[in-house]
Formats: C-alpha cells, sequence, structure tokens
C-alpha cells in the first residue's frame, strides 16, 4: 500500500518537471510576449519589421520613440548568410572525410578535436576574432576582395575596422561543428551496404559519395544547414564584438552592421524602460524566427530517422 | 544591497541615534567644506564605517575608479562599489531604490525625478563631478588645425555637406588647402552620453537640426557610418580617408586623434582642451537643482560639453552610509581634480564647485 | 546511375573520371585540415596572449582601481561564474535528471513526445532571448544579480541536461531493472535504487557537460548578472560578475592593459571548461567501459 503510493509520488514528481521543462518555455514566450506588445501595437507589426529607423524615447511608461528593426533583421540575415556560405562546404566537406575517407582510428580524435571548436565560449571567439583573426589574417583578405571586386557595392571599399564580413566568417567558425556532427551522423547513416555496390560496379569515391551518399542524405543535410542557420542568428556576443554597429543598413560587407542580438547586448545598458521593451520586441522577433527554423529543422532530421541528440544540442 | 528594503529597516531602530549622529554631521560639513579645496579631510573621515553602493553612466568610470581607491585608501571602513552599468540603467537603479546613489551623463528629467520622489518619499539631488567634452576627430591627411561652427557640423551631420571643398567649409578654412575628398560621416551606432552632448548641442545651435535628427543618446542619423563605442567611431575616422566623427575628448587625446576646434557663441575658433572644457561653463547660467545643458558657450569655452552626475537621496540613508556618502563626494569634489586631469576630465571649476558641495550637504538632510 | 560499364571500356574517360575524384578527395581531406586551423589559432593564440598576463596577481585579485594600468586580476569574475554555475546546476540538474526519467520510464505518455521535442527546440533558443525572458520574468521585480544570472544559466543548461539524461538513461540494461522488479521492487525503488545508481556516472557527465556550456555564455549575463567591479557574495541584488562579462567588457575598452588581462581571462576560463569536458568524458567513460 506504501509502495504503491510511493509510485505514484514518483510519477508525480518526474512528470512534474517534464512539465517544467515545457512550462518554463510557453513562460519564456508570454512573459516577453507581454512586455514586447506595447512596442509592436504602438508601431504596427508590418512596420516594425520592415522599417529602418530606431529613434529611441526616454520614457519610464509610454512608448514615444520610433521602432523598426529592418537594419538588424537585414544584419542578421547577412551575417547568417556568409557564415553558411562559408561553413556548409567545409562542413559537408569534413563530414564525407569522416564518413568516407578517414582512417577509423583517425576518426574519433578528429571528431573530438571538432567538439573542441563548439565548446570554445563565444566570448574567446569574440576576443581573438577582433584582436587577432581580423586584423591579421580577414583584413588583408577583405582588402584584396575590395580591391578586385570594389565595383561590386557588396564589395565596396573601404574596409572598416568592424563589419559584417568579419561578423561573419567569424560566424563560420562557430557554426562549423553544428553542421558537421550531423552531416557526419547523416553520412555514416548510410548502409554500408550501398556504398559496396557502388565500389563493386567499379564506381569512384567520389561517385559514390555523389550518386549515393549525398542523395540519400539530402534532408539530414537540409536540417543539418538550417540548425546551424538558427544559431548563426541567435549568435550573440562574438558578432557583437565585431560586427561594430549601424543604425542604417549598408551595401557593402565591409562597413558595419548590427544584427538583432547585437543590438540588444550593445544598447541594452544604456536605454531608458520604453527603449528596452523595444529591444525585447526585437528579441521576440528573433525568438519567432529561431524557433520556426529550429522546430522545421527538427522535424527534418527527425524523419530522417532517430539520430542521437547529443549532435544537436 | 537594496537601499529601499534594507536601509529603512535598519534606519527604523536608528532613528533616534541616527537624527542625533545627522545633527552632529550636518554641524562638521559645514565648516570642512569652507576649509578650502586642498585640505585633507581625513580628520572628518576618520572612522567612517559602511558599504555604499552604485551604479551608471559608463562616461565617468575611469575617474570614479580612481577617486574611490584613493578616497577608500585613507577610509579604509569605507567600501564603495561603483558599476558602470549606463546612465538609463543609472537612474533606473537609483528610482527603484537597488543602489545607494546613481551616475547619470544626462540629468533626470521632471518625470523621473517625480517618480523617485514618489517611490523615496523625498527628493533627489543632482551633485555635478566632472565635465567632459565631445570632439570632432576628422582624418584628412594634409590637414591640420581645421576650424568648423555649429552649422557646418550640422550639414555635415546631415549629410548636406558632402565634399571637404564645400564652400561652407572653405570660408571657415581660408588658409587651408582642401581636398575634393568625400566626407564620411562616423557616428555612435549604441546609445551614449556622448552623442547626448553632441546632439543637445547641434539641437541647441540648429534649427535644421532640431527638426531632422533632435537630440537623445541615440537618434536616427541621417547619413553615416555607425561605431560601437569611442573605439568604433574612432577606428571608422582613422581608416577612411576624409572621415569624420565625434569622440569624447578624453579619448582623443588617449589616442592622440586629429581634432577641429569649433567656434563658440563669441566667434572664437577653439581646440577641444581639459582647461577650453573647464572654461565652458563660466558663462553658463546654472539652475538651482543644477540640471543644466552647456549651451550658448562664449568667452574660452569650447562649446561641445557636458557635465556628468552623481544622483543622492535627501533622505534614508543610515547615518553611517550618509555620512561616507557625504565624504566621499566631498572628498572627490575638494581633491579630485588631479586624478580628473590626469584621466582628461575637466573639473567643474570653483564657482559651481561650491554649490555641488551645497547639494552634497543635502544628502540625508530632509530626515 | 552510374554507367561504369561503358565508361570503363573508354580509358580516356576512366582517367579522367580518376582525375576527378582526386580532386574532390583533395578537397574533401582539405576542407578537413581547414577546420582545424582556426581551432589551432584560437587555442594558440589565446596561449600566447593570455599566459604573460596570468599569473598569481591575476588569479587571486580583483581589479585595481586604476583599469589603465596593468595588474589586477578576475578573481571577482571566478567567484562569480562559480557561484552562478553552481546555483544554476542546483536548479537545473535534478529538474533535468527528473524529467530524463519521465522521459525513459513512461515513454508513451502523451506528455512525452512534446517534452522531448520541445526539449531539442530550446537547446537552439538564442541564449540572449533567454537573458530577455529572464529580465522580463525576474530582473523588472527584484533587479540585477547572482541568483537572476544564476537563473537563466539554468534555463541554458534545462534542455541538455533533461535530452543527455534521457539517452544514458535508456542505456541502462532492461535486464537490471526486470530483476529488480522479479524481487519485487517497486517502480520507485527500482529508479532510485537501480537505474539511477547505474547510469550515475553517465549522469555525471551530460550534467557537467551542461555546466561547462552555461559558464561559457556571456549575453544572458549582460541583461541579468549585469556587472560587479569586486567580489560579490550576496544572493540576490546590485550585480554579479563573471569570467565571460569581465572578458566582454575589456576587450571592447580601449585600455590596452584592459585588454591583456582579457586575454588572461579568456585562457582561464577556456581551461575551466575544458578541464570540466575532461573530467565529464572520463567519468563518462568509466560508465560505458
Amino acid at each position: 500500500m506504501k509502495h504503491a503510493r510511493g509510485d505514484a509520488a514518483f510519477r508525480l514528481t518526474v512528470t512534474l518537471s517534464g512539465v517544467a521543462v515545457l512550462g518554463v518555455l510557453a513562460l519564456m514566450i508570454i512573459s516577453t510576449t507581454l512586455d514586447a506588445l506595447p512596442v509592436l501595437r504602438s508601431q504596427g507589426l508590418g512596420t516594425f519589421l520592415t522599417g529602418t529607423t530606431w529613434d529611441p524615447g526616454g520614457s519610464r511608461t509610454a512608448i514615444t520613440g520610433t521602432y523598426q528593426a529592418g537594419v538588424f533583421l537585414y544584419g542578421t540575415l547577412v551575417t547568417a548568410l556568409i557564415a553558411l556560405l562559408l561553413a556548409v562546404p567545409v562542413s559537408l566537406g569534413i563530414g564525407l572525410f569522416l564518413s568516407d575517407i578517414a582512417h577509423p582510428r583517425v576518426r574519433g580524435p578528429f571528431v573530438a578535436l571538432i567538439d573542441l571548436l563548439a565548446a570554445i565560449p563565444s566570448v574567446v571567439y569574440g576576443l581573438w576574432g577582433l584582436h587577432f583573426f581580423a586584423p591579421v589574417v580577414l583584413k588583408p583578405t577583405a582588402q584584396t576582395l575590395s580591391g578586385g571586386l570594389g565595383w561590386i557595392p557588396l564589395f565596396e571599399g573601404p574596409v572598416i575596422a568592424f563589419n559584417v564580413f568579419y561578423a561573419g566568417v567569424v560566424l563560420a567558425i562557430m557554426v562549423l561543428p553544428i553542421i558537421t556532427s550531423i552531416a557526419r551522423e547523416v553520412f555514416s547513416s548510410v548502409p554500408d551496404a550501398q556504398r559496396h555496390a557502388a565500389y563493386a560496379v567499379g564506381a569512384t569515391r567520389w561517385e559514390v559519395m555523389r550518386s549515393v551518399v549525398l542523395p540519400r542524405s539530402r534532408p539530414g543535410i537540409v536540417g543539418a544547414i538550417m540548425l546551424g542557420l538558427g544559431r548563426a542568428l541567435g549568435e550573440t556576443i562574438a558578432v557583437a564584438l565585431l560586427i561594430g554597429g549601424a543604425t542604417a543598413i549598408n551595401a557593402s560587407i565591409f562597413q558595419p552592421g548590427e544584427t538583432v542580438a547585437s543590438k540588444i547586448v550593445n544598447t541594452f545598458q544604456e536605454s531608458a524602460p520604453e527603449a528596452v521593451r523595444a529591444l525585447i520586441a526585437l528579441g521576440v522577433t528573433l525568438f519567432a524566427i529561431t524557433i520556426v527554423i529550429n522546430i522545421a529543422a527538427r522535424l527534418i532530421v527527425r524523419r530522417m530517422g532517430d539520430l542521437s541528440g547529443e549532435a544537436v544540442a | 544591497m537594496p537601499l529601499g528594503r534594507r536601509a529603512r529597516r535598519t534606519a527604523l531602530p536608528l532613528l533616534l541615534v541616527g537624527s542625533l549622529v545627522l545633527a552632529a554631521c550636518q554641524a562638521t560639513g559645514a565648516p570642512s567644506s569652507s576649509d578650502g579645496p586642498r585640505s585633507p579631510s581625513t580628520s572628518a573621515g576618520a572612522g567612517l564605517q559602511a558599504n555604499l553602493v552604485g551604479a551608471g553612466a559608463t562616461f565617468p568610470d575611469p575617474v570614479y575608479q580612481e577617486w574611490i581607491g584613493a578616497f577608500t585608501a585613507e577610509n579604509p571602513g569605507v567600501s564603495i562599489t561603483y558599476e558602470p552599468i549606463g546612465s538609463g540603467g543609472g537612474v533606473e537603479q537609483f528610482i527603484a531604490g537597488s543602489t545607494d546613489f546613481g551616475g547619470s551623463d544626462a540629468f533626470m528629467t521632471d518625470d523621473e525625478l517625480a517618480a523617485a520622489e514618489k517611490a523615496h518619499g523625498c527628493a533627489a539631488v543632482h551633485i555635478p563631478t566632472v565635465f567632459g567634452a565631445v570632439a570632432v576627430a576628422y582624418n584628412l591627411p594634409g590637414v591640420e588645425g581645421l576650424v568648423l561652427d555649429s552649422s557646418a557640423i550640422a550639414k555635415i551631420f546631415l549629410g548636406e555637406i558632402k565634399t571637404w571643398n564645400d564652400p561652407a567649409i572653405a570660408a571657415l578654412n581660408p588658409n587651408a588647402t582642401l581636398p575634393a575628398t568625400d566626407i564620411i560621416v562616423a557616428h555612435r551606432s549604441d546609445g551614449s552620453g556622448t552623442t547626448s552632448i553632441f546632439t543637445t548641442y547641434l539641437d541647441g545651435e540648429s534649427g535644421q537640426w532640431h527638426d531632422a535628427v533632435g537630440k537623445g543618446k541615440e537618434v536616427s542619423w541621417p547619413t553615416g557610418v555607425g561605431g560601437q563605442g569611442n573605439d568604433g567611431v574612432a577606428a571608422a575616422i582613422a581608416q577612411n580617408e576624409g572621415g569624420i566623427g565625434y569622440v569624447e575628448l578624453s579619448y582623443a587625446i588617449e589616442n592622440s586623434l586629429t581634432v577641429a576646434s569649433v567656434k563658440n557663441a563669441d566667434g572664437m575658433a577653439i581646440e577641444p582642451t581639459l582647461e577650453s572644457t573647464a572654461a565652458a561653463a563660466d558663462g553658463i547660467e546654472i539652475p538651482e537643482d543644477l540640471r543644466f545643458n552647456i549651451s550658448g558657450v562664449a568667452g574660452k569655452g569650447y562649446p561641445i560639453a557636458g557635465a556628468t552626475w552623481v544622483l543622492a537621496y535627501t533622505c534614508g540613508y543610515d547615518a553611517a552610509k550618509a555620512d561616507a556618502l557625504k565624504a566621499f563626494l566631498r572628498w572627490s569634489l575638494e581633491n579630485g581634480d588631479d586624478i580628473a586631469r590626469q584621466l582628461h576630465y575637466a573639473p567643474i571649476g570653483e564657482a559651481l564647485q561650491v554649490r555641488a558641495l551645497a547639494n552634497v550637504d543635502r544628502i540625508n538632510a530632509a530626515g | 546511375m552510374i554507367q561504369t560499364t561503358s565508361l570503363l571500356v573508354r580509358p580516356r574517360a576512366v582517367r579522367s573520371r580518376l582525375a576527378v575524384d582526386r580532386v574532390v578527395t583533395g578537397l574533401v581531406v582539405l576542407s578537413a585540415v581547414v577546420a582545424l586551423v582556426p581551432l589551432l589559432l584560437i587555442v594558440g593564440v589565446t596561449v600566447v596572449r593570455g599566459l604573460p598576463a596570468m599569473n598569481l596577481e591575476f588569479l587571486t585579485e580583483t581589479f585595481n582601481f586604476s583599469r589603465r594600468t596593468a595588474g589586477g586580476g578576475y578573481l571577482h569574475g571566478l567567484i562569480g561564474s562559480l557561484y552562478m554555475g553552481a546555483l544554476a546546476a542546483l536548479m537545473a540538474i535534478p529538474i533535468g535528471i527528473a524529467a530524463g526519467v519521465f522521459l525513459t520510464e513512461f515513454p508513451r505518455s502523451r506528455l512525452a513526445g512534446p517534452l522531448r521535442f520541445f526539449s531539442d527546440v530550446m537547446t537552439g533558443v538564442p541564449s540572449v532571448f533567454v537573458g530577455l525572458f529572464v529580465y522580463t520574468l525576474l530582473v523588472s521585480r527584484i533587479g540585477f544579480g547572482t541568483f537572476v544570472g544564476a537563473v537563466s544559466l539554468a534555463i541554458i543548461m534545462l534542455p541538455i541536461v533533461v535530452r543527455a539524461s534521457e539517452e544514458i538513461l535508456r542505456l541502462v540494461p532492461g535486464d537490471l531493472k526486470r530483476a529488480s522488479y522479479a524481487l519485487g521492487a517497486r517502480q520507485w525503488q527500482t529508479v532510485l535504487r537501480v537505474v539511477l545508481p547505474t547510469a550515475a556516472p553517465g549522469l555525471v557527465t551530460g550534467s557537467v557537460l551542461a555546466i561547462a556550456r552555461a559558464l561559457g555564455e556571456t549575453a544572458p549575463l549582460v541583461l541579468t548578472a549585469l556587472a560587479a567591479q569586486t567580489v560579490v557574495l550576496d544572493f540576490q541584488g546590485g550585480g554579479q560578475t563573471a569570467l565571460p562579462l569581465l572578458i566582454f567588457r575589456e576587450a571592447r575598452g580601449a585600455f590596452a592593459a584592459g585588454q591583456e588581462r582579457a586575454w588572461a581571462g579568456a585562457l582561464e576560463l577556456m581551461l575551466l571548461v575544458l578541464v570540466l569536458s575532461v573530467i565529464a568524458r572520463y567519468v563518462g567513460r568509466r560508465f560505458h567501459g
């Protein structure tokens, strides 16, 4: 009797813990949205998302300023695109290297090294990017690019010391391990029998990858890229240190920019209460975008079969 | 250490003792401030025991930290923390009562003062500590000693003057050979007191600026490259020939930036220095509550300048805290000038110092 | 799909196929090498720039009052990090493991699917948003400080602990559980006396990795812990600091001495995170091996 009650208490405890986890997520959405609502209502959702004026007021209670997220949404998308453009080919390359080329004895240590890249805190990426990687490596690269392709507005010089390009490249390094770890799992989950079949009819290694491994992995790769995208959109500190900060959209990637996340940490401290609410509205927008991407990505990856959650965490 | 709850709780049982000490303190307070600016106040400060927490503006943070260091070395019983969380946060925390004193680059609005009084039960006072100036830095090889006036600066930052050889600039610099280089405007992209001082100046001087942009810690810039902090703006200027932007004077001096002289109300072209910043407040009408913007600067004063303030309440501290806070502020105002100058902040000058000290004496005076 | 037979009889085509293969294989190997370059550069540069400033003073002292001069250290940041990390662990780990137990013990509950899925989704929530959330929920009411900072870290840890615990608990052999039941033990007794002790090393691994991840977070702390100049032992109120916060602030500051401290701080933080990860994996190997 007493033991049966023990079981009921046990079930209640663990169930409540599960509910608590979901409750935190729900509370997260409700609490921030409630604070963001006055701003969204005063600006209008369409104007808030597409306008490019950010002119905060100083009121403690009312909303007196103009708050439009366009500049920061643009910066968020451009940095994430640069990051993916650079990280995806390399990540897929590493994934193929690990699944189809590397000696099994190399595989383990290599995976551990890539995981190490994921374990480095983002503030360390930011410090390293700001005081080493950008001035030493990226600056000459950017100057060469703008020297040769400067006639394209996207690459127009001069190269400013803090810019969208620097933030995008460092972001690429940061999302690399995420995309790699899923790509590796996806590629490895292709049955060896299929590879052997292709090799048996004389296919080269590349032909096996192209005609067997990659086609079968396509949904998983899409999911991996989207998870990388979600991470790139939300990354804050490294970007805040590298992107400089801007209040208008600049065509050139060698000019400063601002992402939604960097805007929040850059201006939070000096903001009056109404402007803090506007930053919360920015945060809610970012959250909505990343959660949609995340849910879609996980549905795709999940359909691929049950990959261990560890890779995606 | 939230002042609101904790201090009030301890203040209640100590009410009687507190008011006695308070009276004693006021008695000693007056002579110590008339001793003259250089007198060491250790005699008055001996035996002080308190923990003070302040938060606010980042701009004066370096000088506050060194004042705290020097003061607490003389008064080992006192510990003071100042968190550079930004003026916005500084005012909010001060109103909320979670700090003992606030720091802000902008004086509190009537709205904020009313909120503070309502939350705390008595008025808050403004104590100006140092002046900061905003320098207009530029990057134009071969051109030194550039002179600008408010109308030219406004037009440049509005994007109306686009090249360096514009007639408006040429008229101000008859002896300089100005190239046809494009002007690249750099401004702060984060909220800052520096932006506030700069835009307040332009707002007061140029009607066009007032209508198009206005003033504030963060404004909607019609043109230019944004940069995070003084570093971001300085980098944008340094790397672009033709670049122009505004930075804190202390930052410009520290990094040897080329800065423009700016014409004041008397039509004098004044180079931004600590002396010309200190001179800025000389002819200024400063209201009773010490909330003021610096505008219409004349004489030898550099026109783009502003004060930064410590905020404190006229009641609600326990006696030990009030003594320590008053002793610290008095010490800083009387003995802190050298440290301020080393860090390139301009002292507020003797006339204003007397009035600031009077406000220090009002701390906790409302009981 | 693969026209190998027709290609095999044409040697030139074979040669070009082999050439393509060699190029692609080369590119794939190159990409692996390319990925290691930033890793080496980050670790290498942080060690080289951080070591000179990383001395006893740096480890055992707080800021000196003059930021522009060298000297002083990040002791307050280290203590703040450990303080908030420990509080966050106390909040997140019990709930996280319990939720993991729920997922493995009651997999057919209607709650299990959503819990598993949204825990995954939660790991992808931008950490700055977690900071904003705690700001709206707690900071706006009780102010900045250690506790609210710890809450934001706990929320970041929670989904990681849930998913890691579930993975580990699922590895506990069914035979062990059945043996326990056969001896007449109830479910709660089986979980408490058999399942959790068996899985303990793995649970420790998952938890420690989650702590390591939380200790490296900066953005949520900007909005919750805010800042502190000295060692703060208060549970709540008045602000708190952490290693990542100090690195962030001094990295973008104008003083060269501050940037030196930031490098040393980065080295300290990286060592802290790596040591925790190594411990976690060592404990974990005892479980798997």
